[in-house]
C-alpha cells in the first residue's frame, strides 16, 4: 500500500500568471511520456520482472506520483485565479469549457490519456529499454517546455524534474547489466 | 572526459523561409556515459545542495539549458 | 477564514525536502548497489535524523502522514489546510 505526506518532493513556486504555461505542462500530466505514464509503467512491470530490479521499479515508480503531484500543482497555481478571458487568450478555453478549472489527464494537444502509453512487454530486456527511452523522452520534453518557459521559478522545478529523469535513466540502465550479469543462472533446464 | 552537448550543422538552402540556425544541438547528458555507477563517488557538500541540483552526484548532474550556448534558440 | 503559513513553515519544510530527496537518491542507488556498505549507513543515519525533523515540524504545523504515521491534536488536524499545491 501506499502513505501520503503532506508535502511535495521539491519546493513548487510559480512567479507569474501565464495560463498558457499550464497548456504546455499538461504533457507532463496526460501525455505518452508523462509522469502518470510513467508511474503506471513501472509499478505495472513491476509484477513480472525479475526479483532483482522489482525494487527500483518499485521505488521509481512512486517517485513518479510525486513528480505528477508537482505538475499538478504548477497547473493549479497557473489557473486557479485566472479569468475565463485570460484563460481564453492562454489558448486553454477549450479547456475551460469541458472542464473548467479541474485538471484532466490530456496532453498538451487535448488528447485524452490512454493506457496504450503503458508498454508492458513481459520481456525484462525489452521493458527495460522501454524504461530508458521513457525516461529519455519525458527529459526532453521537460527541455521543451523550458525552452517555451520565461517563468524562472517554474524553470527551476522543471529543471529538477529534468534531473530526475537522468538518475532514473542510470537505475534503469544498471538494472539491465545487473540482468545481463546474474550469475545464479541456472545452465541446465 | 564527456561533454554535455554535441554540435551538427544542417544543410542550409538559399529557399528557407526562416532565418537559419547554422548550428544546432543536442543534448547528451551524463548517464550516457556512467557504466555503472562506482562506489564512493563524491557526493555534493549539503542536502539542500542535493536537491537543488535534482542529484546527489555532481557527476550525474545534467545543465540545461545548455550553460556554453544558451540553448538551441542561440546563434 | 485565511491563515497564512509564516516564514518558518517553509524553511522547516525545505530542510525535511532536501533530507528526504537525498533518501530518495541513496534508496535508488541501493536497489541497484545493494552491497554499498557506507551508503547503507548514510541511508540509516539520515533516515534518522528525517524522523526527529519531521516530530519537530508537526508539533508545530500539524501531521506530515496519516493512517497512524503522524500523531494527531485535537480535534482532529489532518485534515487542515494548506495542503502541498496550496502552499
Amino acid at each position: 500500500m501506499w502513505y501520503y505526506e503532506k508535502k511535495l518532493q521539491y519546493p513548487v513556486k510559480v512567479s507569474t500568471c501565464n495560463p498558457m504555461l499550464a497548456k504546455f505542462l499538461i504533457e507532463q500530466y496526460g501525455g505518452a511520456d508523462g509522469e502518470l505514464a510513467a508511474a503506471l509503467r513501472y509499478l505495472n512491470q513491476r509484477y513480472t520482472i525479475p526479483g532483482k530490479v522489482v525494487g527500483l521499479l518499485n521505488d521509481i515508480g512512486t517517485e513518479e506520483f510525486a513528480h505528477l503531484e508537482m505538475i499538478a500543482t504548477m497547473v493549479y497555481k497557473l489557473t486557479k485565479d485566472a479569468t475565463p478571458e485570460q484563460l481564453k487568450q492562454a489558448g486553454i478555453g477549450e479547456h475551460f469549457v469541458d472542464h473548467d478549472r479541474a485538471l484532466f489527464y490530456h496532453n498538451a494537444a487535448g488528447v485524452p490519456f490512454t493506457a496504450t502509453y503503458i508498454q508492458a512487454k513481459g520481456d525484462p530486456i525489452a521493458d527495460l529499454y522501454e524504461d530508458i527511452a521513457a525516461e529519455e523522452k519525458a527529459r526532453a520534453t521537460y527541455q521543451w517546455i523550458i525552452d517555451m518557459s520565461d517563468d524562472p521559478d517554474l524553470n527551476d522545478s522543471l529543471k529538477f524534474l529534468r534531473e530526475r529523469e537522468v538518475v532514473h535513466s542510470q537505475r534503469f540502465r544498471e538494472a539491465v547489466e545487473i540482468l545481463k550479469e546474474d550469475r545464479d543462472a541456472k545452465k541446465i533446464f | 572526459m564527456f561533454t554535455q552537448y554535441k554540435y551538427w550543422e544542417p544543410y542550409i538552402s538559399p529557399y528557407d523561409p526562416c532565418k537559419p540556425i547554422k548550428v544546432k544541438s543536442y543534448a547528451t547528458p551524463p548517464q550516457l556515459y556512467m557504466g555503472f555507477q562506482p562506489y564512493g563517488l563524491k557526493q555534493f557538500n549539503t542536502p539542500k545542495e542535493a536537491l537543488y541540483h535534482g542529484t546527489l552526484w555532481p557527476q550525474l548532474y545534467s545543465p540545461y539549458p545548455n550553460p556554453h550556448k544558451g540553448g538551441d534558440q542561440g546563434e | 477564514m485565511n491563515k497564512q503559513m509564516p516564514p518558518e513553515y517553509y524553511q522547516r519544510l525545505e530542510e525535511i525536502q532536501a533530507n528526504d530527496f537525498v533518501l530518495v537518491e541513496l534508496n535508488l542507488y541501493l536497489d541497484t548497489h545493494p552491497n554499498d556498505y557506507e551508503a547503507i549507513q548514510q541511508f540509516n543515519e539520515l533516515s534518522k535524523k528525517t524522523m526527529q525533523l519531521k516530530i519537530d515540524f508537526e508539533k508545530q504545523f500539524g501531521p506530515l502522514m496519516h493512517f497512524g504515521k503522524s500523531f494527531s491534536d485535537y480535534p482532529w488536524n489532518w485534515k487542515d489546510t494548506p495542503w502541498p499545491w496550496q502552499v
